[in-house]
Order: structure tokens, then sequence, then C-alpha cells
């Protein structure tokens, strides 16, 4: 299948008064349709940031892409002007956030907020994009979608905002979804319902999942394929299963190693990685994970490794490994 | 719903009661009898007239006695004689009400209509050279003082224009009438404007850095959309909740304002009161500024309910 | 250092401000050096005198020299300014400090001793209470002062109530601290950011409210010459012949206001960017 959106080259840059700083440097990814890709690693690592730049959402100024494209179904987005890009956003790329309690308006009921996604982008009448909202709850399995329509979010458990936000992201049929930590703010038994729930959804309708998350659990569960991410570059990119039996990157040896495991031998201690994300506007020289890298050698403080092939279908930006 | 606002209620009245006992107390802290001063002014000498007087207006009582006097007389709306004018304070008081209230109205009509959509502009073109200027102006405004505005006007129309929005109690055309009135609110509303610009300002910008307006945008919704659809309504309400200072402060205004262009209207005639040393006056009439305060803090508060959901359905 | 200049050049107008307040206060305390006249001598001869080499923004009705007067007049809006910020803001801490960190009945009592005093305007209630104490410099400041009370209270209330609930209270109270100690220690210091800039935003309507009460007449007696009490209610005949007598006091009172405006509100951005207009 072909990829449906292909992403090469990104960079994202933000103006601040320390310096510049390079929130996304040069990432590269595809999704295919139908195929969920998990974007991973630590808060600060540029995930959010790559998502936002997907959606052109970045804050400008300060915020700016600087180099890159973004092809969905072969539409350059970054080439689009501003109103082209509109009528993109939503219909073609939706995005749904961490926050449910905060990312919807708490001044407009849940069908409202639906139905005008639903008749921004598609030319019918106010009735039946009200009939849609509630049709997409009820696709999102909210139980009494009509009285549900009505209601405002505050009226709704966290869990039901977020199913609420799936509904609308996904009531133009989107080609791609970009969904960002959408269960870090939840319970953990409403974890598992809204992952499956975008998993089911995602088979239903063929839509590409970009899931940005830093559990590597969720990863293992739900991401066919998934690229790590570390100070704003890609370190690693593969098959989840591939990464998850055979990391390259000492970097994703590292988180591994940091997640407790059923059936791990009794007493065996959890493996921290030391020192903490290096700051994005003083990045070092060579690779960035250098100086908490155990297996770092000179050449790693020198130059910033390049992605290469290490296994099919497998890529890292290590010199050692 | 029902129980908050009855509680609104009760509170309210606990409050109108606390402002009575301040009111009355720190009018008889003044130091020298009123009988005394009263006394002189009236040029007598002897001292059996002094002791009429003080009957007359019950000074000899205890104060709690003329506090329930005061009170209960409230309630059946005798609010006593003035001492000036020893017509009953109620019959000099109610015909300049509706000259205030109108002059207050219109004033606030004027601030919210500027106020409100310069706070959106200057918010949304934040770090422009438009907000700038707006910054800026709203901040000249707020640092004048309002009398010196008013004076400023009245040169301004004496020496440009050749006439003088002075008060008439019949205006004879529709011009006139615009002119007495339209020119003296403005003068008032233009304090109240920048100040409401201020807060709409910095809601507008806090509502904008929220998720649901980035979730408007990732929608595909367009700039003025997200604004006016999204952030506007947010932004509004606690601009709203503000009314009631509002009004306070617009008070402020309107006593200096009625004074400089002649209005004789409930603000001034305070000031005259207090000059001339009318207490009974004077004690009424702060009531009566506390009474609509209160108020219009209620009426607000109770509208709000109804346009925040968050509140109105969580019941 | 480095910061103070960082912040200048971030801040320029909170700057000019500053620039603004520094002049205002050297002519108050430089009075008698900078008056080229006696603010109180009377010159019949110089009555009405329009704005002249002799006479540089003119002379009011008695012949007495504006510019002279309004240098002097710079004295009075200083302590009042000064005094009643003092008094309103010191007083107001306390209390807020007390019943945000004390709580129960005294909370309750001082917050509905506050919801009373609000529901009188400012001006309204420093007139009664100037009425009530009678006119001189000393009762304006305080009838000024005490209508800042409850304001500043709920504000220093609010912050003190948000404050107890912070980690580091809570765990001070876990290891011991007595109550006494932990406010002193841990929650006085930290309403300080939130006073200041309260205090600084108040300056302007200090000298704004004194000025009004003057021009009223209820405000700081003769023989003092306030800004406010040059353009009193009679001034208003002389916008047509002598607007001089007009312009310049209201200039002098605008200009310290915004400077103040300008400083407290640059504070407020850098000391405290949570607190809202």
């Amino acid at each position: 299948m072909a990829a449906v959106l292909e992403v090469a080259g990104l960079t994202t840059v933000f103006h601040t008064r320390t310096g510049v700083v390079r929130a996304v440097q040069d990432v590269s990814f595809s999704v295919e349709a139908g195929e969920t890709l998990a974007i991973v690693g630590e808060s600060g690592c540029g995930k959010t940031m790559t998502a936002l730049s997907l959606m052109r959402l970045i804050p400008t100024p300060p915020g700016q892409i600087t180099a890159g494209t973004v092809r969905l179904a072969g539409t350059d987005l970054l080439g689009l002007s501003e109103a082209g890009m509109r009528k993109m956003r939503g219909s073609q790329i939706a995005m749904i956030f961490q926050e449910p309690m905060t990312a919807l308006n708490p001044l407009l009921t849940i069908g409202r907020q639906i139905a005008e996604m639903v008749s921004l982008h598609e030319n019918i009448s106010r009735r039946a994009a009200n009939a849609r909202a509630v049709e997409m709850l009820q696709q999102v399995r909210i139980p009494a979608p009509e009285r549900r329509a009505r209601e405002y979010p505050h009226q709704m458990s966290g869990g039901m905002r977020q199913r609420a936000m799936i509904a609308m992201a996904l009531a133009c049929r989107p080609k791609v979804l970009i969904a960002d930590e959408p269960t870090t703010a939840l319970d953990v038994t409403i974890q598992a319902q809204v992952l499956d729930l975008i998993d089911d959804l995602r088979r239903e309708l063929g839509t590409a999942v970009v899931l940005i998350t830093h559990d590597l659990g969720v990863v293992a569960e739900v991401a066919d394929r998934m690229i790590v991410m570390y100070a704003g570059r890609k370190v690693e990119d593969g098959r989840t299963k591939d990464l998850f039996a055979d990391p390259c990157h000492p970097y994703l040896q590292g988180l591994l190693a940091s997640v407790p495991r059923f059936g791990a031998a009794e007493g065996a201690r959890l493996r921290d990685i030391p020192g903490i994300v290096p700051p994005l506007h003083d990045l070092p020289h060579g690779c960035a994970f250098a100086p908490r890298c155990a297996c770092a050698v000179g050449a790693c403080r020198d130059t910033v490794p390049p992605l290469e092939p290490k296994r099919p279908g497998h890529t890292a930006a290590c010199w050692v490994t | 719903m029902l129980e908050y606002t009855l509680r609104r209620l009760g509170l309210m009245v606990l409050t109108l009661f606390g402002v009575s006992v301040a009111i009355f107390l720190l009018l008889r802290i003044v130091p020298g009898n009123i009988a005394d001063i009263l006394f002189d002014s009236a040029g007598l000498v002897d001292p059996a007239e002094k002791q009429k007087i003080i009957a007359d207006l019950g000074l000899d009582q205890p104060l709690v006695t003329q506090y329930v006097r005061w009170i209960v007389g409230l309630a059946h709306g005798d609010l006593g004689y003035s001492y000036v004018s020893e017509k009953p304070v109620l019959d000099e008081i109610l015909p300049r009400i509706p000259i205030t209230a109108r002059l207050a109205g219109l004033a606030l009509l004027f601030a919210v209509c500027t106020g409100v959509p310069f706070g959106v502009i200057s918010a949304v073109r934040q770090n422009t050279w438009l907000d700038y200027i707006l910054r800026l102006f709203s901040l000249a405004f707020l640092s004048m003082p309002s009398f010196w505005l008013g004076l400023l006007v009245l040169m301004a129309f004496v020496n440009w224009f050749g006439i003088l929005p002075i008060y008439d109690k019949a205006p004879q055309t529709w011009g006139a009438l615009a002119l007495m009135l339209g020119v003296p609110a403005a003068t008032v509303g233009l304090r109240s404007s920048a100040l409401i610009m201020r807060l709409t300002r910095s809601s507008m910008l806090e509502v904008l850095r929220q998720d649901y307006v980035r979730t408007a945008r990732s929608k595909g919704l367009s700039e003025p959309a997200v604004t006016f659809i999204h952030a506007l309504r947010n932004a509004v309400l606690p601009v709203i909740t503000t009314i009631g200072i509002e009004t306070a402060f617009l008070f402020g205004g309107l006593i200096v304002t009625e004074t400089v262009f002649n209005i004789p209207g409930v603000a001034r005639f305070l000031v005259e009161a207090i000059r001339w040393r009318d207490y009974p006056m004077v004690q009424n009439l702060v009531m009566f500024i506390a009474i609509i305060v209160v108020l219009v803090n209620l009426i607000v508060d109770l509208a709000y309910m109804f346009v925040d959901p968050r509140i109105r359905l969580r019941a | 250092m480095n910061d103070a200049l960082y912040y200048a050049r971030r801040y320029p107008l909170g700057v000019a401000g500053v620039i603004i307040l520094i002049v205002f206060v050297l002519t108050a305390v430089f009075a008698n050096v900078v008056a080229p006249f006696d603010p109180l001598t009377t010159n019949a001869k110089a009555s009405l005198a329009a704005p002249g080499s002799r006479y540089i923004i003119g002379a009011d009705m008695m012949g007495r020299d504006m510019l002279s007067r309004m240098i002097h007049g710079a004295r009075i809006s200083l302590a009042v300014a000064l005094g009643a910020t003092c008094i309103g803001s010191g007083f107001g801490a306390m209390l807020g400090l007390a019943s945000g960190y004390l709580g129960g009945w005294f909370d309750l009592i001082t917050q509905r001793i506050a919801e009373i005093m609000q529901s009188l305007p400012l001006l309204v209630m420093a007139l009664v209470i100037t009425a009530s104490l009678g006119p001189s410099l000393v009762n304006t400041i305080i009838a000024i002062a005490i209508p800042l009370i409850p304001n500043v209270a709920r504000v220093i209330r609010a912050n003190v109530l948000s404050l107890r609930e912070l980690n580091y209270v809570e765990a001070a109270r876990a290891v011991g601290m007595g109550r006494m100690r932990i406010a002193l220690v841990h929650v006085l210091p930290n309403t300080l950011a939130p006073l200041i800039v309260l205090a600084t935003a108040q300056l302007g309507s200090t000298i704004l409210t004194e000025a009004s009460l003057s021009f009223l007449g209820l405000g700081v007696p003769e023989p003092y010459p306030s800004w406010g009490r040059m353009l009193s209610e009679s001034a208003a005949e002389y916008i047509r012949s002598a607007p001089w007598l007009v312009i310049f006091p209201g200039l002098a009172i605008s200009l310290v206001v915004f400077g103040a405006n300008l400083f407290g509100d640059a504070l407020r951005d850098i000391l405290d960017p949570r607190q809202g207009d």
C-alpha cells in the first residue's frame, strides 16, 4: 500500500530570548492508510511540535517551519496557502489532544462542536450536520448520543470527553488522525478503552493514525511501526516488534530497560538513564544523547550520527551499534 | 438555583445592614455636634433654641433609637427632612434619579461598545503597533482625572464650536438632548471604556492561550471564526462579572462630571449635601448608592449563571 | 545589574514611568529650591496674568505664580500617594494575611466587612470619611487609605489561600513548624510580589482620588496648593478667559498618574505575570 502521509526533512525552530530552539530537526517518516505509527520519546523531545507542524498549528512567531515537506495523499501541506491548509485541517488531517478537559470549548454543546466541524467541510444542512454529530457519538460508543449531544463538556467524564474529541476529529473521515498523548490524562481502565476505540475506528475507516506517546506499553499494544525521537531528532525507526526485540540505539535500549516487565527475573532491578535531556537551545556538537550514553566513543561527541539501516527495515542513528 | 438566589438575597440584606450601620456611625463621629453646626450657621444665640434643634432632630435619643428610627422610616419610605431645604428627603432625591440613571446608562453603553471591541482588537493583534497605541491610549485615559477631562471637553466646545453643552431641563431639539446628555456621558464613559478595554484584552489573551482555541484551529476554522465563535464568548464572561465594579467606578466619575457639567443629578447632589452638612440627606443618599451597587452586583451574578452553562447546569 | 538592563530594554514604557516618577519626587522634595516664586504670595497686579517670561505658565486669580504653585502642589500629591498607599496596603496586607491564614470566624467577618466596604464607590466612601473627619492633610490621607484596605486584603487573602496548598508549606507543617513561623517564614515573603504590584497600581488612583476630593472642595484645605483644588469649580469660569489655569494642573496630575501606571504595568509583568488587569 502507498503511504498516505510522507514527511521528509521536517525542521521546526523557535526564536526565543535564549536563542534559536531547534524543536524538530530533519525528521522524516511515512504512514500508510490503516496503519498506526507511534512517535515515542521523553517530554520535550519534539513529539508534540512534530504533530503541530504537520497540522501547521505552530504559533508563528515565535515558531517557524524552516525546511521539509509534508505530503498528504500527494499534496505538500507546507506549500499550501493558509486558506488551502484550513480546508485540509479537519477534513483530511485531524488531531486529538492530550487534555480532554481543556480541549473542548466549555460554552458550546458537544453536538454543536462536532456539527461545526461537519458543516465547515461539507455542504450540508444544519440539521444533517447535527444528525451526523449524533451518529458520530454513537460510533464512539457513547450511550444515549442524542442526549449527550445536547450536553456541555463539563457534564461529561474525562473518558467521555476524549471519545467526543475522537468523534469530532473523525467526523469528516480524515485520511490521517494525529493523536497527541490521547490517554495520558485518563484513568488506566479508561485508557485501554480509548486505545481500543481508536484502533477499531482505524480498522473500520482505514484512517492512518499517528500516535504520540511516551508510554512504551501503549506502543507495544497498538503501533505497527514506531519512530523514536530524542532532542528534536529521529534516532530510530522500524517495526514495533523489531525495535522492541532488538533496539539498536542506546537510548531506546535504555528506555526499554527502564520499563518494568512481567516475568522478569525476581530481584532484577529496573535501570534508569543517567542525566537529563539537554536543553534544545544548547545541544552538544555530536550525538545529543552522547553525554548520557554508556557506550559513547570519540566520534559521538564530534559529529551527529546519520540514520542508517542496521537491520532490514530498521534504521538508527548511532556510531557505535 | 433558587437556593443560590435566595442565599445571595440574604447576603445582600446582610451587606446593606452593615452599610447602614457604617454610614450611621461614620456620620456621628463628626467633631462637633450637628446641632452646634446648625446652631452656629443659623446665627442663633439662645441656648433654648439649641435644645429645640437637638430635640427636633432626635439627637437627644440614644444611638440605637436613632438608628432604629432611621431604618424603620427607610422601610416606610419616610426618609426624614433635609436640614437645608426642610423638604422631605425623598422628594429631593427622587426627581434627580432619572437624570443620573440616564447619564450612567449612556456612559456604560458607550464604555462597553467601545471597550470590548478595542480590547479584542488589541489582544488579537498583540504586540503590534496597533496594540501598543490602544494600550497607551487606554492607560492615558485612565490617568486623566474625570473632572479635568470634563473641563477640557467644555473648553473644546466653547472655543471651537462656541456652544456649551449645559444641562437644560426641557431640551427643544434632539440635537440639544444629544449634546447635553451624550457629551457628559462620553466623558465619564471614556475612563470606564479604557478599563473595560484593558480587562477584555487580558481576558482575551488568556482565552487565546487555551487548548480549545487550538482545537478550533485544528478543525480548520478561520481566524475570525476562532476569535468570534470560540474565543470571544469565553473572554467576555469575566468582563461581565466586573460590571458591578464598573458601576461603582463609574459613580466616582459621575460625581465630578455632574459637577463640571452642572447636571442636577444624584451624584452632584451628594457633594452639595456633604458641603451643606445636610446629614439626613447624606445618610440616605449614600445608602441609596450602596443599594444600587449591591443590586447591580446581584443582577450581574444571576445573569452570569444563565450565560455560563458550567454554573447553570451544576445543580 | 544585567537583569535591570534586560528589563529596561524589554519594558521601555516602564522606564519612562520610572523617569516621570523620579522627576516628580525630586520636584516635590526640592520644591523650595526649584520654585521661582513663593507659592502663597499674592500679587493683585498679576491677577490672571497670561503665560510669559515672568510667569512661565501664568498666574492665578490672586496673582500667584502657577508654576511655583504646581511645584509645591507635587508635595501634596506625593504625601497623599505615599501615605495612603502605605497605610492602605499595610493594613490590607495584615488583614489579608491574617484572614487567609487563620480562616474560620475571623476570615468570615473580615470578608463580610470587605464586602460592605466594597459596596460603596471609592470616591463616595472617601467623601463621607472626609466629611466626617473634617478637612486636613492627614484626614485626606486616611480617607483615601481606608477604601484601599478591602481590595488589598482580598488579593493577599487569595494569594495566601493558594500558598497554603503548596507543597513546601505542607512540608513545613509536616515537620512540625509552628503556625506563626510558617506564616512569617514561608507565606509572608511570597505575598510580597503581589503586594508590591498592587501598591504600585494604586499609587495613581490615590493621586486621582485626592485630586477629585480637592476639586470638590473637600480635600486638602488652604493654604496648601493642591493640584486638584487649583482646578476646583471656579476653574470652569476660566476655560475661556484663562485656559492655562485649567490645562497645566490637570496635565501635571495626568502625567504623574500616567507615570505611576506605566511603572505599575511593567512591574506587574515582571513580578507577577499571572495577576490580570
